[in-house]
């Protein structure tokens, strides 16, 4: 009997730490759906993003950022009759959990558009979910091109494959190619290490550099491929060194790309590594030890902070006091909030004042159409969902801060 | 060939770490015969434990000085939490089904890794750990060492030439001995085999604090996820060196990081084999030799018995 009880015991226990678990990620949603006028239609908006994990910084910033475009739209009463709210969700850069997150979002009559995820791979699982319930989706973050122009469109065969897609960032083919030029072009780097985390952003992005870097005639001395989530990389470090590149390029985020700029100076090769807007992170730096000077980042749009038209968000942003920085992907996800609440302005206005029953097809027509000046510029999407806006920024780490080198538009 | 050497102190430096947490699984199974699988993060835990006393000492404290206590403290979090665990979670269903603490043991990983995340401040995102200044060290022109991998280069042998001495030389270590081969016998000979049980957990958790350490300052970075990754390389370490085997433990984790090491640099250099090499594929290769190695050996390189009990 003793052994019984205390094997029930043990299994409460258990039992306990999954609930735990599972009640750490609820909580932190649910703190963000606080409505105060009733009288009003409210409208919510849904926002998926790594809210734990190691990416937390981006995904926190991500959601302060649309939260923001809610409480500004409220204040300036953008809407009249419409009261917008955000409901956070955390898919923990996970595929599965965003899929999860995707569905319950459709099942919550009241979320009528969506901003996220931060993971291309996350956002391949929450597509389909969404292009079956017409919810739009804008995406501030995702790079890879497939999202939204097929699988096929290396070969020029573009096809849009789901209607209710839409994102501010620009792709990987815009920044793969803005990147290889920068190195070969301004950094007069001729030999590149290519490194990949095989995601599907990461390897995606190496895959465009690499191509761009040799049409430019620089050559590709070596290339290997890092497990995501692992801490040692001394082996690829290795490799570097032998290889006797000039440069380093890496597809992928900035918890093992930190550890990989780090390692590959310990091994004693004194290189700058280069990545996308995955690594562009203030983490990036803390991650890296102590010698990461040098190291670049491409990330699209301009900084936020250089636009005339984002002090005005740098200025809202401080005074509500969020406890993360809005981190790389702020402004974007900002101006995805505002290009559902302006969506949402036009179907309104079309319905009378009132939201119409079938809201969210309605909106993901009307988004189509947006336009207007955002914190990252002119906000609009071509025919398929992409950003219209190409303006990139090269970012270089000086003496332990991201500092902005180069912003220009892409070019062909 | 010249990058030989490098790649033998990246496997080697690599490996002390996956056998320093080895010994924590092999000890504990060679008493109790259970697969302790919260020992990765148990490992974790010691990490946070050191980091706590870095962030509590005066800021602008010399790193050598403020190791020893960093040591002290990850001990006294992996020791306090091993010992918790085996009293609490384990002890209570010892004699029960083999099943009943294996499933605790995983519980108590997911437990202990969200206890963590939940309430040690900021740590939702890796936290940063304190690294010595300046570059690596160079021993040879095409030989690098890091500076935190001294520590572990040092540490390593220490421990196990303390804990060699201590099973095969102190009373306590006999006792230990005893209890391994054949708990009952010890029992009628006088041996408090719960004490013994206990100070098995306690050297295994104080392994692990060691390692924790070595991993925050050869990396610069702690994470409250850290522990499965190097908890699963480290009980693959001690099965390839024969889980039982103290020795076994540390000889099977530096294999298993050199294998990693020389996979990464020159699989991909044999004719024939460029799609299969780099890291990628390193798990792939140290797997197979653990494979190869268990059908030639099935106790594991230095395992003495063929485990019949478990």
């Amino acid at each position: 009997m003793r052994h019984r009880s205390l094997l029930i015991i043990t299994t409460a226990v258990t039992a306990g730490a999954l609930t735990l678990s599972a009640c750490g990620s609820r909580d932190k949603s649910d703190s963000d759906s606080g409505g105060d006028n009733n009288k009003k239609t409210t409208v919510v908006i849904g926002v998926d993003a790594p809210l734990t994990g190691s990416l937390s910084a981006l995904g926190q910033g991500i959601k302060n950022s649309v939260d923001l475009a809610t409480k500004v739209a409220n204040k300036n009463n953008e809407v009249p009759g419409v009261t917008f709210k955000i409901k956070a969700f955390d898919d923990q850069a996970v595929p599965s959990s965003g899929k999860q997150n995707a569905t319950s979002m459709v099942d919550d009559d009241e979320i009528v558009a969506m901003v996220g995820p931060l993971n291309s791979g996350v956002s391949q699982s929450m597509q389909g979910v969404f292009a079956k319930a017409d919810l739009a989706q804008i995406s501030p973050a995702n790079t890879n091109p497939e999202l939204s122009q097929g699988p096929d469109w290396a070969s020029g065969k573009k096809v849009r494959p789901f209607k209710t897609y839409f994102r501010t960032a620009t792709t990987d083919v815009i920044q793969g190619r803005f990147a290889a030029q920068y190195y070969y072009k301004d950094a007069k780097k001729r030999k590149v290490f290519v490194v990949d985390d095989k995601q599907t952003y990461g390897a995606g992005l190496a895959k465009i550099f690499s191509q761009e870097f040799e049409r430019l005639g620089g050559k590709v001395v070596g290339t290997d491929h890092l497990t995501v989530k692992e801490t040692d990389f001394s082996g690829i470090a290795g490799k570097v060194k032998s290889s006797g590149a000039d440069s380093v390029y890496f597809g992928g985020q900035y918890p093992e790309g930190g550890l990989l700029s780090d390692q590959v100076k310990q091994a004693g090769a004194d290189v700058p590594i280069m990545g996308g807007d995955g690594i562009y992170d203030p983490a990036f730096i803390k991650a890296s030890g102590t010698s990461n000077d040098g190291d670049l980042a491409t990330s699209v749009g301009y900084p936020v902070e250089k636009l005339p038209s984002a002090k005005n968000f740098v200025k809202e942003y401080s005074a509500q006091g969020y406890k993360d920085p809005y981190a790389a992907y702020g402004g974007y996800s900002y101006d995805a909030g505002w290009a559902i609440v302006q969506a949402v302005k036009a179907v309104v206005q079309d319905n009378d004042g009132k939201l119409p029953d079938d809201a969210r097809a309605k909106i993901t027509e009307a988004l189509a159409k947006v336009s207007f000046d955002g914190v990252t510029g002119k906000v609009s999407f071509d025919e398929y969902g992409d950003t219209t806006n190409k303006q990139l920024t090269v970012y270089k780490v000086t003496k332990g801060v991201w500092k902005d080198a180069v912003s220009r538009t892409f070019k062909d | 060939m010249h990058e030989l050497p490098q790649t033998l102190v990246n496997g080697l430096t690599l490996g002390a770490l996956y056998g320093l947490i080895a010994i924590g699984y092999t000890m504990v199974y060679g008493i109790v015969q259970l697969i302790n699988f919260a020992h990765g993060e148990i490992f974790m835990v010691g990490g946070f434990g050191a980091l706590t006393i870095y962030l509590w000492l005066p800021s602008g404290t010399a790193l050598s000085l403020a190791l020893p206590l960093m040591l002290v403290g990850g001990v006294i979090a992996s020791v306090g939490i091993a010992t918790a665990a085996e009293r609490f979670a384990y002890r209570p269903l010892r004699g029960g089904p083999r099943l009943a603490p294996l499933i605790t043991a995983i519980g108590l990983s997911i437990a202990l890794q969200q206890a963590v995340w939940a309430f040690y401040p900021d740590a939702d995102q890796p936290r940063s750990f304190p690294q010595f200044e300046g570059k690596s060290l160079e021993i040879l022109s095409n030989l690098h060492i890091q500076r935190g991998d001294v520590f572990l280069l040092i540490a390593a042998p220490l421990c196990m030439l303390a804990l060699g001495l201590f099973v095969s030389k102190s009373r306590a270590g006999r006792a230990m001995q005893a209890t391994a081969q054949d708990p009952d016998t010890a029992k009628l000979m006088g041996i408090n085999t719960d004490r013994i049980i206990v100070m098995a957990f306690a050297i295994g958790g104080a392994f692990a604090a060691v390692a924790a350490l070595a991993h925050g300052l050869k990396y610069g970075q702690i994470s409250f996820e850290m522990g499965f990754i190097a908890g699963l390389k480290a009980f693959t370490a001690a099965v390839l060196g024969g889980i039982g085997n103290i020795y076994g433990a540390m000889l099977g984790g530096v294999v298993l990081g050199i294998v990693e090491a020389l996979a990464i640099k020159y699989i991909q250099d044999i004719p024939g084999m460029e799609q299969l090499g780099g890291g990628a594929w390193k798990d792939v290769w140290a797997f197979t030799l653990l494979i190869v190695v268990l059908l030639v050996r099935p106790q594991g390189l230095l395992g003495e018995r063929v485990a019949d009990r478990a």
